[in-house]
């Protein structure tokens, strides 16, 4: 119990925060997928978007305070981009999925596994975000 | 004034209950400490780690040990 909470934060156990916009296309799912994906492998921790962009106290100050955050957006709308800028939230790592993948933007859900991966690939590379032993499922907040 | 400490407990959470004390009596402030130790209720605060500090329902700090000079702010605002 003492090692989960001192997981997250500053010092060397420090986490790596993920946020990634969820649209209604490929891309948009896309995103949130491969966020999902690595933080089940450990890589990092998928957070709540929507709780900031709700100003929700918690979620802003979490997302103000943390070591490192990657944050995907799915096209160049950017999104999840405009909802931290608006908060004044530095984002460590950013990316937007039309742009480093190269792919349209469409309404097809039908998600393609060699993309999720590209996308993860991708993120790990620029986060610089590597497995963390405790392989680490989720935060606390989602406890 | 509200003060919370979020955290199942540990050194960290400790150390930061007694920045935010001292804080607080360095500030001749009336303040009521909670520690929330229960996950389910570290949830609702919507906090991504702990120890995090809330003041008056609003999240102050998270996933580390404020400096006793930024408590002071928090509760002298």
């Amino acid at each position: 119990m003492a090692e989960e909470c001192c997981a997250t934060g500053s010092g060397q156990n420090g986490v790596t925060m993920i946020l990634s916009c969820s649209g209604g296309s490929n891309v948009g799912q896309l995103a949130n997928q491969a966020a999902v994906e690595l933080t089940q492998e450990g890589c990092g921790k998928m957070f709540c978007l929507a709780g900031i962009g709700g100003h929700l106290s918690g979620f802003v100050q979490s997302a103000k305070d943390v070591d490192r955050l990657v944050v995907l957006d799915g096209c160049e709308i950017g999104c999840s981009k405009a909802i931290l800028d608006h908060l004044e939230i530095p984002m460590t790592t950013y990316l937007v999925l039309t742009e480093e993948l190269g792919i349209e933007k469409n309404k097809d859900f039908n998600l393609k596994r060699e993309e999720i991966e590209k996308v993860k690939e991708i993120a790990k590379k620029a986060g610089k975000m590597t497995r963390t032993e405790s392989g680490a499922t989720g935060s606390v907040c989602c406890a | 004034m509200e003060v919370k400490i979020l955290g199942p407990g540990c050194p960290k959470c400790e150390q930061t209950e007694k920045v935010v004390k001292e804080a607080i009596q360095e500030a001749g402030i009336e303040a009521k400490v909670e520690k929330v130790k229960d996950a389910v209720d570290i949830a609702s605060y919507g906090v991504f780690g702990t120890p995090a500090v809330v003041i008056d329902g609003e999240v102050k700090c998270v996933g580390k040990i404020p400096k006793k000079e930024d408590v002071l702010k928090w509760i002298q605002k």
